[in-house]
């Protein structure tokens, strides 16, 4: 199964809920592989502390230009649909941070004056995290794109019971290239002004892509009904709330599991676990 | 001309999402007088949320170009499938009436590349704009704000982040505020670099947890590749006391300016409830701190 944990809003506890979620489940006997998909700010290695056995350069193809062969056609530029080439009288010029790799420009070239070439853009890190499996991509800093560091990362994952992908906040490329295959998205979220707002457009999103998906809150306080009047009207459950407690912020702060740190956190992951399993098999 | 003076623009960020970036912007844009307010983070604009903004002006934003496949001109050879860099193309599109399998374009996983139209044997394939949401230019008690709304699920928020942050510094420069205000969104890529291409100074909004350190680490560096000076500000300080001394000081050492602490202050959240700046949220320690910021920014500012 693979679980994609996600939030519109950043900093409402998707790494929390995802590496939580992820020893949970290998304490239930099931294999588990964790892959950190937030490539711009991979946070979740300083929770599950894995001890890293390998260590992968990602890369990327960027065109080059031969100045040799080039006629200064122009045809590269008109085909590129990023402005990533600009063709000028006498020169051609190539901005690698505009470019989207698709390779077009090398293609429609009639002098054969573009050939690709491997650029590097992150690393992706695998490892094991007890009995989690972990992979990690992170992206360099100073390159524009991440999803293809998180396209290397999926892909990476050693096969498992359950692939935990901890997704990156937002609602746009990032974050559609980790969830759009998933079987099933978890949306993680706290009763606040921002998180409600930011819960509605990642809703939107899970149904755009058609995964079907659930809420786990964050920081949940009684009284606070407009999460649940939100999640009832888009039809989606409510998975699991995770109380505020400022203990949960202070394990967090040093760095330690929830789960691990407060005893009391245990059956709630435990019956997301459960709540999860039940929630896969009655759609498979 | 005046219209020419220079216009400081100021980015707030913060890596790691949720560490109390937008509310610590919209104090400022109470603190600061007269500035332009811009919201960068597209896909999850928030600032408008304690602003109370009134829309004037709304513009669509075209995210870039979708293929889509005609069942009827599809002849299923599969070379599309095979040309595709993004593996959004697969042999699972509806038996065609000349009996064919075609091929079909997984909308979200398209970029829009164009790869496949060109080189279809059958032209079957053809690229369409798509809707990628609107920004828009609103009057708020402190100033103009300039913001966005990414549709959920498009791409190019980047492209959308420097319109934005285009506009604003027109309107800014045509009103002679000096004073531009930039909430920008999470991370290190691409709608991040292009809140902070040619700002001036960069405000690191971060929170004393390994991750938080984490992801400052990464904006500083970021900062520093764009050669943009930073200030470096740890949001619910005394949540760990110890290690906000080991940011700030880590700040220091890559060539960052410690500019101030706030304090956990549950104001934050209840100003939050009331949709105003916490500044303007009675007296708590959180709008104490945040003046203290103000005043430490204003004198570079000048
Ligand atoms: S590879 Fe594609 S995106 Fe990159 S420059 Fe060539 S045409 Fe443009
Ligand atoms: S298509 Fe080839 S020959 Fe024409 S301008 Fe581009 S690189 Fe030069």
């Amino acid at each position: 199964m693979k679980l994609a944990i996600a939030s519109g809003k950043g900093g409402t506890g998707k790494t929390t809920v995802a590496t939580n979620l992820a020893v949970t489940l290998a304490g239930l006997g099931q294999t588990v592989t964790y892959v950190d998909c937030d490539a711009e700010a991979p946070n979740g290695h300083l929770f599950l502390n894995p001890t890293l056995s390998e260590e992968r350069r990602a890369d990327r193809l960027v065109p080059r230009l031969d100045p040799e062969r080039c006629t200064h056609c122009g045809a590269c530029a008109e085909f590129c649909q990023f402005n990533a080439i600009a063709a000028l009288p006498a020169r051609t010029l190539i901005y690698e941070e505009l470019c989207h790799s698709c390779g077009g420009c090398a293609r429609v070239c009639p002098s054969g004056a573009i050939t690709e070439t491997t650029q590097p853009m992150g690393v992706i890190r695998l490892g094991e995290a007890g009995p989690v499996h972990f992979v990690s991509g992170t992206l360099d800093v100073g390159v524009a794109t991440s999803p293809p560091v998180i396209r290397v990362a999926k892909q990476a994952a050693p096969p498992a019971d359950w692939t935990i992908l901890d997704a990156p906040p937002g609602t746009s490329c990032p974050m559609i290239e980790t969830v759009r295959d998933c079987d099933y998205l978890v949306l993680v979220t706290e009763p606040t002004p921002f998180g409600l707002h930011d819960l509605a457009l990642a809703l939107e999103v899970a149904q755009s892509l058609s995964v079907p998906c659930g809420v786990v809150i964050n920081r949940a306080q009684p009284g606070q009904s407009e999460t649940h009047a939100l999640c009832r009207q888009a039809g989606v459950p409510i998975l699991a709330e995770i109380p505020d407690d400022i203990a949960i912020a202070r394990a967090y702060s040093h760095g330690r599991l929830a789960s691990e740190a407060l005893p009391a956190l245990r059956t709630v992951f435990a019956r997301l676990a459960d709540r999860l399993t039940a929630e896969l098999y009655a759609r498979a | 001309m005046t219209n020419e003076s220079p216009i400081f623009e100021l980015v707030v960020l913060s890596g790691k999402g949720g560490t109390g970036k937008t509310s610590v912007t919209a104090s400022l844009a109470a603190l600061a007088g007269a500035p332009t307010l811009v919201d960068c983070d597209v896909d999850a604009s928030n600032l408008e949320l304690l602003l109370s903004p009134r829309l004037q002006e709304r513009t669509a934003f075209t995210s870039g170009q979708r293929a889509t496949i005609d069942p009827e001109k599809c002849t299923g050879c599969g070379r599309c499938e095979e040309l595709c860099r993004f593996g959004a193309i697969s042999a699972t599109g509806p038996v065609n009436s000349h009996g064919s399998a075609t091929c079909r374009v997984d909308p979200p996983a398209c970029e829009g590349c164009g790869v496949c139209a060109r080189f279809c044997p059958a032209q079957a394939i053809t690229l369409h704009p798509s809707d990628g949401g609107a920004w828009f230019v609103s009057e708020t008690r402190f100033g103009p704000l300039v913001h966005a709304r990414l549709r959920p699920g498009q791409g190019n928020s980047g492209k959308l982040a420097t319109l934005v942050r285009d506009h604003a510094r027109k309107l800014a420069r045509a009103s002679a505020r000096p004073l531009m205000l930039i909430d920008g969104p999470p991370g290190v890529g691409c709608p991040v670099m292009a809140s902070i291409t040619g700002a001036t100074r960069v405000l690191a909004v971060t929170e004393p947890t390994p991750s938080g350190l984490h992801d400052l680490e990464r904006v500083l560096a970021l900062a520093r590749h764009f050669r943009i000076p930073a200030w470096v500000c740890v949001n619910k300080s005394d949540l760990n006391e110890e290690l906000t001394a080991q940011i700030e000081r880590r700040a220091t050492e890559s060539g960052a300016t410690v500019a101030g602490r706030i304090p956990y202050d549950s104001a934050v959240t209840a100003a939050q409830r009331q949709g105003v700046p916490v500044v303007e949220y009675g007296d708590s320690l959180a709008a104490q701190a945040l003046a203290q910021l103000w005043k430490t920014l204003s004198a570079t500012l000048g």
